[in-house]
């Protein structure tokens, strides 16, 4: 997480081979005489190799990169891929350095093994935080330089000549003075029982090929012609599907269920009955969804049938009066409020979200005595294993995880909630079992984004410049129910990142007070704490900037003394926008800045407000910096993605709660953007050759606080609390 | 009761409640999984297939409804030209992003192509507003169905650099 991210920039990586020959030697043999490089991560005693025969290591094999004697060469992506395209950047990656095309490497979803592919900043297998590129540009370009180097040696030993005589070029190595070449794949033996080299060079960027360069995706393929697997798409001989109702409240029980109408439906296999929930079994979801409709459960809804939104904001706001703990301290913040010029206090809020990735949640089962198989495209791939073996009792090594590609991330399919489910399911069902969640299971069974209740002063001194910046984070701590590690002495990293944007005060504290909801789960939402903050941050230095009565931009741009690459990128997109020029009434400009996964956005909205309330979304400029770009054409899809994705959040997202039941059940009361409502999208790219910055979330932070602060320009209206609502928007 | 439908020029004879929505008769009993679920009420677009010709959710479509009809589905997508064509403009503008709407865009494109050859803006607008993709890749479905039904004009896609 953030504490051993440094704040300015990517993520510190302890790049180190941790293979000895021997081991080395040893992941050769068991992989059938493959060349092997796990060299990223220490292959400690390398369990899953030792007990795995060549025959299996074709499914499951270890490390990053495998070239097979037939000149088949494969790279093992241990982060997933949900639409962010690390399955394209993270082969080119190694593929820079291998000089392999893209084209004749195969990509291969990663097994779940913590020891060969854990996360090296979250300690395991986990895709998110935007870091899949932020961790491993130096270690894949690595682990391609050193395959690349071992197989030049091996060449120039089969020719008895310098190895600095020979270089590597699409696959092959080349001897120039003699003109002799041998494909990888000739080389393989001889390489592989090489010893692996300590320490080799990587290329100078300047000599980069691939990086850099937009570069097509390798599932676009897939994804366009309807062949592409997602866990949903799952089949194999004997497999039945099954749906679920579950407790509808938090704790709720199942008291009795009466199913003999669902039972007579025809394809309906089997009705399980779970503590929590109930599934009907069957052969295909049409008569599964059917049986379920016609069940008749009564529920026990348990000590939170009574809970709604209005006592968790109740909570939220009594948890606001304590005192927090504190994350950020400088100066003193107390003294400089009482003697400021002016002070401006106010309470930003934002709603619990769900995710609604277009997959539904699902999980595919096959149980026996001795071994547990999932099918899912999940985020955590451990954690999804651990769950089933803790379930079944079976040892870690007998649960398999079959990674699929994942129709929609965000966050959600970190969690593991679903793979609990399905397995219990499995176990009362003799056959392998599909568990697919309905839309509407989907959304009132989150694990939302939490409700935040936000606490915010400044002191501004004569000049309107602010000289203490106070920021109380109340809410949620997702760091403490899934990394606890990294829960220190009450302090939530993730919750209170980017609580003070990119600017400098020169008193400050930021606190953090924990408050948990009995009656609902919270998760990781697609840009984590910065959105959260982001939201908050912006709209209230914009406020001082128009209390202090100067322009929001230039406010921004004078307390960005540590960042002027968050300068630069925020006076680029006033540039682009035309900030100045005047626009029509009813019509506004807002801007947002944030330093976020170790990259720089800043957008400008342009908005229109009807008399009605009706907002519409005119333009969107979006300028960012995110280091290197290594597909540069994925960094603007992403800013095109996170621009939508935030947008649905600002106008339409808010799952609320009603005795104790998510009210929200489908994409009629939980919206998404539609494409008749996109705004004009207008996406720059910062040329740069910092390393590289997160982008699958960057774009999300900085969308609602540029609608509202343009909301505000074109209405006068502050809007502290979202989603926008235009009934406060209404003129009479 | 079995129930026989002409799917992708095949015929299928199925042994299924008649009220059984295609979507499932496509995924879970033909093994058709390009088609997806999303929502089940048809509010999303992830289920369209073609039904004479007309973009249809299959998420709320009774096989009983299909009979003597033709169903066409992403997996023949690709024989027909405008299919074709807006295949080849969705690879070349590099739309999908996680992909799983996309089918279903791609099956509402080719249905709006086959009525209006070339659709404007608020063509696009009334066609396409019922496909929901959470990855937000709209503005490149646009451009990419602008692209296949005028191929010598294609929009970039990319960052002003």
């Amino acid at each position: 997480m953030k504490s051993t991210v440094d704040r300015g920039g990517a993520a510190q990586v302890v790049v180190s081979s941790g293979l000895t020959r021997r081991s080395f030697l040893s992941l050769s043999v068991a992989l059938g005489g493959g060349l092997v490089v796990p060299l990223i991560f220490p292959v400690k005693g390398s369990r899953a190799a030792a007990t795995r025969s060549p025959a299996s290591a074709t499914f499951a094999p270890n490390g990053f990169i495998r070239v097979t004697t037939d000149g088949r060469i494969s790279v093992i992506i241990p982060y997933v891929e949900m639409g962010q395209g690390v399955y394209t950047s993270l082969t080119m990656l190694i593929a820079e350095e291998l000089e392999v095309p893209i084209s004749k490497i195969d990509v291969e979803h990663a097994p779940a093994d913590d020891q060969l592919y854990a996360n090296p900043i979250h300690g395991f297998q986990n895709t998110g935080d935007s870091l899949s590129v932020r961790v491993t540009w130096t270690p894949l370009r690595m682990a391609g330089a050193t395959a690349r180097t071992m197989l030049v040696c091996a060449a120039a030993a089969r020719w008895n000549v310098p190895a600095d005589s020979c270089r590597a070029e699409n696959a092959e190595v080349l001897h120039p003075p003699s003109g002799r070449r041998l494909t990888y794949g000739a080389l393989v033996a001889d390489a592989a029982v090489m010893p692996v080299p300590e320490k080799v060079p990587l290329k100078d960027p300047a000599q980069f090929k691939l990086i850099g360069t937009s570069t097509p995706r390798i599932d676009t393929v897939a994804k366009s012609t309807g062949v592409a697997v997602y866990g949903i798409d799952v089949r194999f001989p004997g497999l039945l599907v099954a749906s679920v109702a579950s407790s509808p409240v938090k704790g709720g029980r199942v008291v009795k269920v009466d199913d003999h109408r669902a039972k007579a439906v025809k394809g309906v296999t089997q009705i399980v009955v779970l503590d929590d929930a109930v599934a009907v079994v069957g052969e295909h979801t049409g008569a599964t969804r059917k049986g379920l409709a016609l069940l008749d459960i009564s529920w026990d809804a348990g000590p939170q049938g009574q809970y709604s939104t209005e006592t968790l904001v109740a909570e939220l706001a009594a948890a606001s009066k304590r005192n927090g703990v504190v994350a950020t301290k400088k100066g003193d913040v107390a003294a400089s409020l009482a003697t400021a010029a002016k002070r401006v206090d106010a309470v930003y809020q934002i709603p619990l979200l769900a995710h609604t990735m277009m997959e539904p949640m699902n999980c595919t089962v096959r149980l026996s005595r001795t071994h547990c198989e999932l099918w899912l495209g999940s985020q955590a791939a451990t954690r999804a294993q651990s769950a089933a073996a803790k379930i079944t009792g079976l040892p870690l090594d007998a649960v398999e995880v079959h990674n699929q590609f994942l129709g929609g991330g965000f966050g959600r399919r970190a969690e593991f909630d679903v793979v609990e489910q399905a397995v219990r399911i499995a176990q009362k069902v003799d056959r392998p079992v599909k568990l697919i969640w309905s839309r509407e299971e989907d959304v009132q069974h989150g694990f939302y984004r939490p409700y935040y209740y936000d606490v915010l002063s400044a002191g501004l001194d004569s000049s309107g410049t602010p000289v203490a910046w106070s920021h109380r984070v109340v809410g949620s701590s997702i760091i403490a129910r899934i990394m606890p590690r990294f829960f220190k002495a009450g302090l939530d990293e993730d919750a209170v990142e980017g609580a003070y944007g990119p600017y400098t005060f020169p008193n400050l504290l930021i606190d953090y007070v924990r408050q948990e909801s009995p009656a609902l789960n919270t998760g990781f939402w697609r840009g984590v704490g910065s959105t959260h903050n982001a939201f908050m941050v912006e709209g209230f230095i914009d406020e001082l900037a128009f209390t202090a009565k100067q322009d929001p931009v230039r406010y921004r741009a004078n307390l960005l003394c540590e960042h002027p690459r968050a300068r630069s990128v925020l006076e680029r997109a006033a540039s682009l926008a035309k900030w100045g020029d005047p626009l029509p009434t009813g019509s506004g400009r807002g801007v947002a800045l944030a330093f976020a996964f170790g990259s720089y956005i800043s957008n400008v909205a342009e908005v229109s407000v009807a008399p009605s309330g009706d907002v519409r979304i005119k333009r969107i400029v979006c300028v960012v910096d995110c280091g290197r770009a290594i597909n540069p054409d994925t960094v603007v899809a992403q800013m095109q993605s996170g621009i939508v994705y935030g947008l649905s959040a600002a106008l339409y997202g808010r799952i609320t709660l009603k005795n104790g039941r998510v009210e929200q059940s489908n994409f009629h009361d939980y919206r998404a953007l539609r494409t008749d409502q996109m705004p004009q999208l207008d996406i720059s790219l910062v040329i740069s050759s910092e390393d590289p910055g997160g982008v699958g979330e960057l774009a999300v932070p900085c969308v609602a606080p540029a609608v509202v602060n343009a909301i505000f320009v074109a209405t006068g209206k502050r809007l502290r609390t979202l989603p926008i609502k235009p009934e406060e928007l209404k003129r009479a | 009761m079995s129930t026989t439908l002409t799917i992708n020029g095949a015929s299928s004879t199925l042994d299924v409640d008649d009220d059984t929505p295609l979507l499932w008769v496509l995924r879970d009993v033909l093994g058709m999984t390009g088609t997806k679920f999303g929502c089940g009420i048809a509010l999303c677009g992830a289920c369209t297939v073609h039904v004479d010709g007309v973009a249809t959710r299959s998420c709320v479509t009774p096989i009983s409804t299909l009979k003597g009809k033709s169903v066409s589905t992403i997996e023949a997508l690709g024989a027909t030209p405008a299919g074709k064509r807006l295949q080849a403009a969705w690879i070349k503008l590099e739309v999908p992003q996680c992909g799983y709407c996309q089918p279903g865009q791609l099956m509402s494109a080719a249905a709006l192509l086959g009525h209006t050859p070339h659709p404007d803006d608020a063509d696009i607008d009334a066609a396409m507003a019922g496909n929901i993709c959470r990855c937000g890749t709209y503005v490149r479905i646009r451009a990419a169905i602008k692209a296949a039904a005028d191929p010598a004009a294609v929009a970039p896609s990319g960052a002003k650099r």
